[in-house]
């Protein structure tokens, strides 16, 4: 466990950390398909401090999974470059790309997808750790899997090495696929909505144990979500990055995020999002776009790509230019930024 | 329809059914459904839907799933209630329950499905198959979950209210596509473009009002849906909530609302019922269940959902899994599970009691009951959390 621990506890963002763990620069992600190019991803960047989380927001098609699988190194941007402790990844080879490999780890969305349904539990946590030589034999594989199995809180861990998946709940299964992640013990692990599939009850657990293996282990998470309340909770002290159609528009603290919205996006999705409380719900100020359309990645708007549904709209600055991550007006310090025109525009 | 030759159309209020009452050329087998029939003097005056006593269980080799547990509750006109609870807690089997759309597999074992409209009711559990296929969608129409599985992906969206409408007897096919484009546009949907489209050639909240739009075809006084929102991005969720809600004030049908998500119950109940285990725990008005919450499991359930206003807080699941339903624990359900669980609670499963003996009884799920031995001592540990301060 000893390179678990070698990262810095309670690194803080925007604190000038000197190499981030991993870092995403200028990234671009186009794919070409038969009706033309979709600029899935558009020129994002982020950086992750040893053990921070942070969380990529936004709603379907918004670039933010592949943004995961590229900082997970699972997809080859087509521009610009993704950073693992300064060195960029592409030009990783040989031992050095199996640090990265074993470095960042995956866990994927649908955890009865993603587990090999005739492996138990036990084997499936084994062969990573056979392979990469975390545990030798199969008695010392067996001892590690449930060593792991009580880390994610699958207690007692006997109980479960024998299980088949199919005997287990989806919750119960997300937590197999930690402990898969957990096995080559991680620096970072991408977790690309892990909690959507699981019953909405036993959510919390879930980004409890997770939380705890951030505090304990130092693992720093990009935790990818449609959910802010939930990225909320999860980043809490970590950061929140905001994704529309392909770019990042608005970055910074997640109380900052959340409490203080300086985009226009952001600021209609949490005056969207329908609350546990119908007070608070049924009285939520509500920012009106001048359309409901989402921009078909086919044929994107000019300049801001938000510019057809923005209430902000100004004609003449929003479609003829994009805006880039800038400090909104008046804010002096923190690591707040927002890519709008108007938002950023000095009075 | 073929059992339908003796039927006589039922006397229409125009007042009741609003200005968007069908074509009366409707073959309405409803009036004479005598065996089914039941003393309406029985039910309240606004009450549609009276539920007593309803008791499903699922027959598989090791035993008898019991997915529900005599379930009572009274939906009235232009209310809303929503069932909440964990996925296999049965909510979703008891709005089937309401449309008899059961697997084979299910038995009603016990219980009444009162509907009434005006003066008359039947018992949904004893309608012959003729009516009660005019009771699904003319009266109660449910619409289902994935938008996507619910329609048919190989026909044009007119071609599909055209089914319904044909299915249910409403024989002019211009009134009923005339009908069509006047729903679809009511849910704020391009009519023209959605009529001749296939169901991949819209977006999911796209699909989900065409579902709702085909819910209100047949302008039925109850309607069923089960979590109508919980595949939509958050901006469509906010469009399909707030026309859901229009629609309501509108047109006062009942909503009963299946959803495993308490922010929409937050946001469109007006009663809402916990389920746990296949039984109702706690049924209140929607500010008693979220501001003064008496069971066990409803507190878990509500301190499990982050939110996006007021202070951080740590928040927890309810611990433990659900019960097996076929062996279910001794006295509470919830008991295994429960932390102010105590030998009362092993020896008998409590009964639904109304919360506060002072206030006045009122009939049916007008009043705020909890089926718990410490309702007392678990709602005095409920903080109501940050409410009341919504971020700026």
């Amino acid at each position: 466990m000893t390179t678990l621990q070698a990262s810095p506890a309670g690194a803080r963002p925007g604190e000038g950390t000197p190499v981030p763990l991993i870092s995403l620069e200028d990234v671009r992600c186009h794919f070409r398909t038969p009706r033309g190019v979709v600029k899935a991803v558009d020129g994002v960047s982020f950086s992750a401090a040893p053990g921070e989380i942070v969380c990529l927001v936004g709603e379907s098609g918004c670039g933010k999974t592949t943004a995961g699988k590229i900082a997970a190194g699972l997809l080859a941007p087509t521009g610009g470059r993704v950073l693992f402790e300064g060195h960029d990844i592409a030009r990783l080879r040989g031992q050095d790309f199996n640090r990265f490999r074993r470095g960042v780890q995956l866990v994927h969305q649908d955890p009865y997808a993603s587990i090999n349904p005739l492996h138990t539990v036990g084997a499936t946590l084994a062969a990573p750790l056979l392979r990469h030589r975390f545990a030798s034999g199969n008695a010392g594989a067996r001892r590690r899997a449930a060593e792991l199995l009580d880390l994610v809180d699958l207690t007692p861990s006997a109980d479960f090495l024998d299980k088949y998946p199919h005997q287990l709940s989806g919750g119960q299964r997300q937590r197999v696929a930690i402990a898969r992640a957990l096995t080559v013990e991680p620096r970072f692990i991408v977790a690309d909505e892990p909690v959507s599939m699981v019953d909405v009850s036993i959510r919390i657990s879930l980004l409890n144990t997770m939380l705890r293996l951030q505090r304990e282990l130092g693992t720093g998470f990009l935790f990818i979500t449609h959910d802010l309340a939930l990225a909320r909770y999860f980043a809490w002290g970590g950061r929140i990055g905001v994704m529309y159609v392909g770019r990042m528009v608005e970055i910074g603290l997640a109380s900052d995020i959340i409490a203080r919205p300086q985009h226009p996006y952001t600021r209609a999705l949490l005056s969207a999002i329908p609350e546990a409380d119908p007070e608070v719900t049924r009285n939520k100020a509500r920012v009106e776009l001048r359309s409901l359309e989402i921009p078909s990645l086919f044929r994107l708007p000019s300049g801001c790509t938000f510019h057809p549904r923005c209430p902000l709209f100004e004609e003449g600055t929003c479609e003829v230019a994009t805006p880039t991550l800038a400090r909104p007006a008046g804010s002096v310090e923190g690591s707040h930024e927002v890519a709008c025109h108007l938002v950023t525009r000095s009075a | 329809m073929t059992g339908a030759t003796t039927a006589r159309p039922l006397p229409t209020d125009p007042g009741e059914r609003g200005a968007f009452a069908p074509p009366t050329a409707l073959r309405l087998p409803w009036s004479d459904a005598v065996d089914a029939r039941v003393d309406v003097s029985q039910i309240a005056d606004d009450v549609v839907l009276s539920v007593r006593d309803l008791t499903v269980e699922y027959r598989v080799r090791r035993g008898a799933v019991k997915a529900v547990r005599k379930v009572s509750f009274d939906l009235r006109r232009g209310e809303t209630l929503a069932l909440i609870g964990e996925s296999g807690s049965g909510k979703t089997t008891v709005a089937l329950a309401l449309v008899r759309l059961l697997v084979r597999a299910a038995r009603i074992t016990d219980g009444t499905v009162i509907y009434r409209r005006g003066p008359r009711a039947v018992d949904v559990l004893r309608l012959g198959a003729s009516r009660l296929r005019h009771y699904r969608w003319n009266e109660c129409a449910m619409v289902f979950q994935s938008a996507l599985n619910a329609l048919n992906p190989v026909i044009r969206v007119r071609d599909q209210f055209l089914d319904v409408a044909s299915a249910h007897g409403m024989t002019d096919k211009r009134a009923a596509e005339a009908r069509a484009v006047e729903l679809l546009r009511l849910v704020q949907l391009d009519a023209d473009r959605v009529m001749g489209s296939y169901p991949h050639e819209l977006s999911g909240g796209m699909r989900q009002r065409v579902l709702i739009a085909m819910g209100l075809l047949l302008d039925p006084q109850v309607i069923i849906l089960d979590e109508p929102t919980t595949a939509l991005d958050i901006l469509t969720q906010r469009t399909v909530i707030d026309l859901l809600r229009r629609l309501k004030q509108e047109r006062q049908f009942a909503l009963v609302l299946v959803s495993h998500d308490l922010a929409l119950a937050a946001e469109l109940a007006d009663h809402v019922a916990t389920v746990y285990a296949g039984r109702i725990v706690e049924c209140g008005p929607v500010a008693d269940m979220f501001y003064a919450p008496h069971h066990p499991y409803t507190l878990g359930l509500l301190n499990a959902v982050p939110t996006l206003s007021g202070d951080f807080r740590a928040l927890d699941s309810v611990r433990g899994q659900p019960p097996d339903l076929i062996d279910l624990p001794v006295g509470c359900a919830f008991r295994p599970r429960c932390t102010f669980a105590t030998a009362t609670c092993e020896a008998s499963d409590p009964d639904l009691l109304r919360v506060d003996p002072e206030r006045s009884p009122v009939p049916g799920a007008g009043g705020h009951v909890v089926a718990c031995f410490h309702a007392e001592a678990a709602s005095k540990t409920f903080d109501r959390h940050a409410g009341g301060t919504p971020g700026k």
